[in-house]
């Protein structure tokens, strides 16, 4: 039995106020659950005076008393069927963080691709998840991630044995349905040698109420393997999501990353790709398009730990109203890691005089035979663009509606899903449109 | 082609304009009757382009004098996109990029929203594919221009002609081409011209605005004037256009110092 010390944070103290954390018969996950819940409460939580969280307030989350969920509520297909992706293979929902087994669709899946609820994974699989599960998301010196890991109780399992080779995308949508409720979704993709996968990562809000999504993702992906991740933020726009993503790259391993960011109050996107074997490929790109008075944070680091190791990153924010949107990209060379191939761009379009952005590049580079580079601009539309599409007869509005979209679709167009792909370009249309300058 | 009963189309009177607070066009007076084609030509910095730009309302420019009536109507009371719709093109001597618009997805927008504010049909995607396609077909376009994004990374010479293809869009009543020729080469120049004479008709005008008497002998122009400082100091037949050619535009200069000289 772990001893609970006092948390020294009041917000951490309210939530893991006579918490237990589940007990399971696989001894290791009781460990690190009683581990993460040890660190949740020596940990406190992060204000402005923290340099990784000088841009992002987050005291509004602190100050509301969420509670995980009880009870799945009745949703129906109908009700998803705006979230349904064509093209994928599989769908795990989870509604308000509970697993929605008679909305999900895992059955019948080609051998070699296993897909399915965290729990049920853990019940039948253990062996298959102990290796991952909370080793890559490193939770000592992060409390949301800690506090995912002590609240883990079900998620997505995503195994692809070796060799095997699957386009069709698996589906994870996460839906919000009610306010006040506090969700720790878990996914772990296991990519085995050699295989190659696609995963969408969806959260969607269905209620305007607040609520708060606090997420961790693993992701490991073994030597020649290749994963493909698109993770989708449209959450309410009233809501809080923190997200911790841990990728491990094997030697030769490729990761692609698709992070569209378009809803939430507040958001933090922490992302962490270690390049562990040599000659490892990650492929980052982002967008958050923000209006009104969001605020979307996104926390990169790009960790080339051994040689011969690739990363390209472009990194694109849209914010217009009083939004304001924070992008921190780390490139950590390590010493050793020679022959490291680096290029970095944060790209920033305000769309407002009040719209603020953030952006900071960070190299750290201890090799000395590496190629590293990175850029950051921040603009606003161009005016010859304007004044070009106006010259054709398109309004002003229109004709930044349209810049605005463009700006943006250089990164949804990389996504690998045709149909989410038309249907961003229809989200991002309709929302650069009802957002016009200056307000 | 004159016909001096022809409909007035364009009618600009004393025009002066400026740019960041610099008057640079110092009172032109034009009229371009439906039918037919002019060119305006003269050393660079003679105010040429500025004339084009401010007739299509861009906002760096500012109408300090004048007025101009398009239509017997006044054209600075129009947005740029009001003119647009109207019947005013500039075919841009430098068109811009827009990287992450498809062409395509481009054209059919314009057209449309031009159709529309005319009270015309709107074409669905499968119908403008075919109808954009068979205009490309007279600009020797190849259709992998549609599947770009407009203007990216395109030639001077297939902006050009993609400019031409958005005027054969558009179907204007004045259509203003800057420089349209500047990037061609003969071929291309010659596919161009062959493209805008096709455009012509009794119910249009042509404006072109070129350094250069070359593209004159593909599309006969009917006047020819001179600008220089900002004003138009000479107009002519197509016959000055090869005499500008051959002479270049000193002796117009001092033809004009010294008539003005004289009027003094």
């Amino acid at each position: 039995m772990t001893t609970v010390a006092t948390a020294r944070h009041p917000y951490i103290e309210a939530l893991l106020k006579g918490y237990e954390p589940p007990h399971s018969a696989l001894a290791w996950l009781n460990a690190r659950r009683g581990a993460a819940l040890e660190r949740a409460n020596a940990l406190t939580v992060p204000t402005t005076r923290d340099e990784e969280w000088r841009f992002t307030d987050i005291s509004p989350l602190t100050k509301l008393p969420f509670q995980p969920a009880t009870g799945v509520p009745q949703l129906s297909l109908a009700d998803l069927s705006p979230y349904v992706i064509g093209e994928a293979a599989a769908r795990l929902v989870f509604v308000d963080g509970l697993f929605a087994s008679e909305l999900s669709e895992n059955e019948g899946l080609p051998a070699g691709m296993q897909v399915s609820n965290l729990a049920e994974g853990l019940k039948h699989h253990g062996a298959l998840v102990e290796p991952h599960l909370a080793c890559h998301a490193r939770f000592d010196d992060n409390v949301f991630a800690a506090l995912n890991t002590c609240y883990l109780r079900d998620g997505a399992l995503i195994r692809i044995a070796k060799d095997q080779v699957h386009a069709a995308p698996v589906h994870l949508l996460f839906v919000s349905t009610r306010p006040e409720i506090a969700a720790y979704p878990r996914c772990l993709v296991i990519a085995e040698t050699g295989s190659e996968c696609t995963v969408i990562e969806d959260y969607v809000g269905l209620t305007d109420g607040v609520y708060f999504n606090n997420t961790v993702t693993e992701i490991a992906v073994a030597a020649n393997a290749r994963v493909r991740h698109v993770k989708l933020q449209r959450e309410s726009l009233g809501s809080f999501h923190i997200a911790n993503c841990a990728v491990s790259l094997a030697k030769d391993a490729a990761y692609a990353s698709h992070t569209v960011t378009l809803g939430a109050r507040v958001s933090r996107h922490n992302l962490n790709v270690v390049q562990q074997g040599e000659g490892a490929d990650a492929r980052i790109d982002g967008l958050a398009l923000i209006s009104g008075r969001q605020l979307a944070d996104t926390h990169t680091l790009l960790d080339h730990a051994r040689p011969n190791g690739k990363s390209v990153q472009l990194h694109k924010c849209i914010a217009g109203g009083a939004a304001h949107a924070v992008f921190n990209g780390k490139v950590l060379v390590r010493e050793g890691a020679q022959l490291t191939d680096s290029a970095q761009q944060s790209r920033n379009l305000l769309l407002s005089s009040k719209a603020h952005v953030d952006t900071k590049p960070q190299l750290e580079i201890f090799a000395d035979d590496v190629k590293c580079s990175h850029g950051a601009t921040v603009g606003q539309l161009d005016a010859e663009q304007v004044f070009y599409l106006m010259s054709r007869g398109l309004s002003e509005n229109r004709a930044r509606s349209l810049l605005t979209y463009a700006f943006g679709a250089e990164i949804i167009d990389r996504i690998p899903v045709p149909s989410l792909v038309a249907r961003l370009e229809q989200i991002v249309l309709e929302q650069t449109q009802t957002s016009p300058t200056g307000c | 082609m004159i016909n001096s009963n022809a409909k007035v189309l364009l009618e600009v009177r004393n025009l002066s304009a400026t740019v960041a607070g610099v008057e640079i066009l110092k009172g032109i007076n034009l009229t371009v009757r439906a039918g037919e084609v002019h060119a305006i030509m003269g050393p660079n910095g003679s105010g040429k382009s500025t004339l084009a730009k401010v007739l299509v309302g861009h906002p760096a420019y500012g109408v300090s004098d004048g007025e101009v009536l398009f239509e017997g109507k006044n054209l600075f009371a129009l947005a740029p996109e009001e003119r647009s719709r109207a019947g005013l093109f500039l075919g841009f001597q430098y068109p811009v990029e827009i990287a992450g618009v498809s062409n395509s997805a481009f054209l059919r927008l314009i057209y449309n929203t031009v159709q529309g504010a005319r009270g015309k049909d709107e074409l669905d995607p499968l119908e403008f594919d075919d109808f954009v396609r068979e205009k490309m077909k007279l600009l020797d376009m190849d259709p992998s221009f549609l599947d770009r994004s407009v203007n990216d990374g395109f030639s001077g010479g297939e902006k050009k002609r993609n400019e031409i293809l958005q005027m054969a869009l558009l179907e204007p009543k004045l259509a203003i081409l800057d420089e349209t020729d500047s990037g061609l080469d003969i071929d291309a120049l010659r596919t161009v011209a062959n493209s805008v004479n096709q455009l012509m008709t009794p119910h249009n005008a042509v404006v072109l605005v070129t350094h250069y008497q070359r593209l004159l002998n593909y599309i006969v122009p009917d006047y020819v004037h001179v600008m220089e400082g900002g004003k138009i100091i000479k107009t002519g037949g197509k016959a000055l256009a090869e005499e500008l050619e051959s002479r270049g535009y000193d002796w117009v200069m001092d033809e004009y110092k010294a008539g003005a000289g004289a009027v003094a």
